[in-house]
């Protein structure tokens, strides 16, 4: 496989990753606690979509198929999508967001941060640009988990639930392949075990500020790299995919 | 559609014509006020127009993109490149002083310098954002989120009104 073949594979996990988190914050829209928080989870969603788009716009020109971006977004079945297991994860109640979204943010940022340094001008662009705005969403997500951990007796008890629960699921965020590898020695994609030791540093810092406890690291949900998710990212796609499907071409 | 004569603009006209398009959110300043539109050139009969989005899911990106070609091709420039520019990233520093004061006179709390969010997680002090309407300096942020991806919601605790605020990215 060529490095252009290397670098299509990598673009569809960022892709991925954006697009599912975009899509599930979307699900929040009119169904927030509050009406700021209605508001900043759908504009943490816009942000990934930007950045979705972003990723299938640049791949569409790096596969030179003839596809769009909408094509990745909308066309494609459950095994041809390589985002990590944790952002298809349902929302559940907004402890359940909260803590995904904190722990996929913390990893952004870091992913992103690292990916500054590629020498690929589009990775480098993409991650200069979407580390600022990554920035203010693990603020966001990382301050509610301190409210809530540290907050009432109900909140401290569901937000260590969730986060207890997602743990399994977090290993697969940094999951790499042959392909990923070669990429990350040629300078291109980050080291992982970088980001994943500065990940580790962040959430035991606001774990520990929010007076919660970091579940001991067991077996790790995988998979993703290969096509292979839950169940939930079916329905996920059902409901995304439903108009493109059901009325082929349509167009604004 | 090619255009069938030479182009009669310099690059310093049509930036001049650039400078009238209104952000379609923030109509008070231009998309060249913005620091949306990052370089003109003409090669080969062509104009090539360079922007950088905002946010990376803003819409009105597609919006800008619209109106420069609606406004050069009003201005005899039938074909207009475009191309973006991801790098150097937008950033509100680019935005001028005067550009800063429009946002204020229309209502909007102007960037304020060196408050960059870069406050990763619980670093950074609070900043005073003084108030649209009556300058006070007793206001509050109500959400670092607001009706678009570039606003953050603050409400004045002495007149009671809210107003947004263009945040630092």
């Amino acid at each position: 496989m060529t490095e252009n073949e290397h670098i299509i594979h990598f673009l569809y996990r960022l892709g991925d990753n954006s697009l599912i988190l975009g899509q599930r914050l979307a699900e929040w829209c009119s169904k927030g606690p509050t009406l700021e928080e209605d508001v900043a989870l759908t504009n943490i969603s816009l942000d990934n979509f930007g950045q979705a788009r972003m990723i299938f716009s640049h791949l569409a020109e790096l596969e030179a198929n003839g596809k769009s971006e909408d094509d990745y977004a909308f066309k494609r079945n459950e095994r041809e999508f390589y985002n990590a297991l944790i952002v298809e994860r349902p929302n559940g109640h907004f402890g359940d967001t909260i803590a995904r979204s904190f722990l996929f943010d913390a990893f952004q940022f870091h992913f992103y941060k690292e990916l500054t340094k590629s020498t690929n001008d589009f990775l480098a662009g993409l991650a200069g640009k979407s580390l600022k705005e990554v920035q203010y969403h693990v603020r966001h997500s990382g301050e509610w988990i301190v409210r809530l951990g540290d907050g009432t007796e109900e909140s401290k008890e569901k937000i260590q639930e969730s986060i207890n629960s997602l743990w399994e699921y977090t290993g697969d965020m940094f999951a790499t392949d042959d392909q990923i590898n070669a990429l990350t020695k040629a300078g291109i994609a980050p080291d992982y075990s970088v980001i994943k030791y500065n990940w580790y540093k962040t959430v035991e810092e606001v774990l520990y500020r929010a007076t919660l406890k970091k579940p001991e690291d067991g077996f790790m949900q995988n998979g993703s790299l290969n096509g292979l998710h839950s169940e939930f990212l079916g329905h996920l796609l059902g409901d995304m995919q439903y108009l493109q499907r059901a009325y082929p071409n349509a167009e604004w | 559609m090619e255009n069938t004569s030479e182009i009669k603009l310099t690059v310093d006209e049509i930036w001049a014509i650039l400078d009238t398009i209104p952000d379609p959110e923030v109509p008070a300043i231009s998309i060249v006020e913005l620091g949306v539109v990052r370089k003109v050139s003409i090669a080969s009969n062509v104009v090539t127009v360079n922007i950088t989005p905002t946010y990376s899911g803003c819409p009105a990106t597609e919006r800008f993109m619209q109106d420069i070609r609606d406004f050069l091709k009003i201005n005899g420039i039938l074909e207009v490149n475009i191309v973006m520019q991801y790098s150097p990233a937008w950033t509100t520093n680019w935005l001028s002083d005067e550009a800063k004061e429009k946002l204020r006179v229309y209502g909007i709390a102007p960037p304020i310098d060196g408050t960059e969010d870069k406050g990763f997680l619980f670093q950074s002090g609070p900043k005073v954002v003084p108030c649209v309407k009556c300058n006070s300096e007793n206001t509050e942020l109500s959400s670092q989120f607001g009706s678009t991806a570039c606003k953050a919601l603050y409400k004045c605790n002495d007149c009671l009104e809210p107003f947004e605020y263009f945040k630092c990215i």
